[in-house]
């Protein structure tokens, strides 16, 4: 018999092994979410990436190694994506008829995310570096890496701001729209997907179909709007 | 389920090749949903097979996100470094994102005597 280090050299060689331990790490996430009674806290895809993160430390793999058996679910991500037109399509009535207030508070919240992202990390010291990759932070990956690179910051590092954004909103978001008395589908969907992307748009989906789709909107609709403000407030502050 | 995967994957593809070849600021998967909800305008409705495949994608939406987030181990020094003002801006600026978005909405809404539409028990 082989003894384990060569099981897992051979193993860790081909993408199925960490596709497989995505898959159950993140139903592990799901299970401890479900039994902890759905405690924010408990966010399915925070354990999974403590998880895996702890996995590969631990074993010396490096995240290139991960990466080349989780891409196929990463894939995915795309076609999702397109797909979250369908909840639109079905909720269009309800986004047309509210076509004002959505334009007015997807561009309040643009500029809340940035301006706020900029003055706290300003304030509390953060590198110039980490400054230009917050700056997009609630914007979703691709085109916030694409923004930080024209603001000369690192968009590996963005990534991971953004994912920390996200997972920041589907936890906290649902308990402060509450404290705040938001009880409106459309604007608690609006206003994760505004300021946590695809992983708000992921929470809001689980609340209801309305808040998906009002959610997958504002995420499309945010990275145009970053993507025009940003660069503009840059020039004028900088 | 095969056809309607297809139109998906090729309204991903058209709308890669839309912001390649015009340089837009827009991800291309963002493009390929505004491309498919035109396609469903047209259309007027959701056929079947497409609503199963969409419901199968959107099902588990956020395990997709895992391997990305995963990507945390790269910059774990860089954001040891910087842990307090990265901490403090994520949790202040995206509750404030939230609130503000969610609020300004409301208010609208409530201006316009449109409140109430997408009401929950939340």
């Amino acid at each position: 018999m082989r003894d384990l280090t060569q099981i897992w050299v051979y193993l860790s060689a081909s993408p199925l092994l960490f596709l497989t331990l995505t898959l159950i790490a993140f139903q592990f996430g799901t299970w401890i979410y479900q039994r902890s009674g759905g405690l924010p806290l408990f966010n399915p895809v925070l354990i999974a990436v403590i998880v895996l993160v702890a996995l590969l430390s631990l074993t010396g793999t490096s995240y290139e190694t991960y990466f080349e058996g989780a891409q196929f679910v990463h894939f995915l991500l795309g076609p999702a994506t397109v797909a979250l037109a369908i909840p639109l399509y079905r909720q269009f009535e309800r986004v047309r008829r509210s076509a004002l207030a959505l334009g007015v508070s997807l561009i309040c919240g643009s500029l809340t995310a940035i301006v706020s992202a900029l003055g706290i990390g300003w304030l509390t010291g953060a590198s110039h570096d980490t400054l230009m990759s917050l700056a997009p932070k609630s914007v979703t990956a691709p085109v916030a890496m694409a923004i930080t690179e024209q603001l000369g910051g690192l968009p590996s590092l963005t990534a991971v701001l953004v994912m920390l954004t996200g997972i920041t909103g589907a936890i906290l978001g649902p308990m402060l729209l509450t404290l705040i008395g938001v009880s409106d589908w459309r604007a608690r969907g609006f206003a994760l997907g505004a300021a946590s992307h695809g992983i708000g748009t992921a929470r809001a989906l689980q609340e209801s179909e309305i808040a998906g789709a009002f959610s997958g909107l504002a995420m499309g609709l945010n990275a145009l709007a970053t993507a025009i403000l940003l660069p503009l407030l840059w020039r004028l502050v900088f | 389920m095969l056809a309607s995967l297809t139109l998906i994957l090729g309204c991903q593809l058209a709308g890669e090749l839309f912001s390649q070849v015009l340089a837009l600021p827009i991800p291309g998967p963002v493009i390929g949903m505004v491309i498919l909800f035109a396609m469903l305008m047209i259309r007027g409705q959701v056929p079947a097979p497409l609503q199963a495949t969409a419901d199968g994608l959107l099902s588990h939406l956020s395990l997709l996100f895992v391997p990305a987030g995963v990507g945390v181990m790269v910059h774990l020094h860089l954001m040891a470094e910087n842990w307090w003002p990265i901490t403090a801006a994520l949790i202040g600026s995206t509750l404030a994102t939230i609130a503000v978005t969610a609020l300004v909405m409301v208010w609208i809404d409530r201006l316009t005597g449109k409140a109430a539409e997408g009401e929950s028990d939340a």
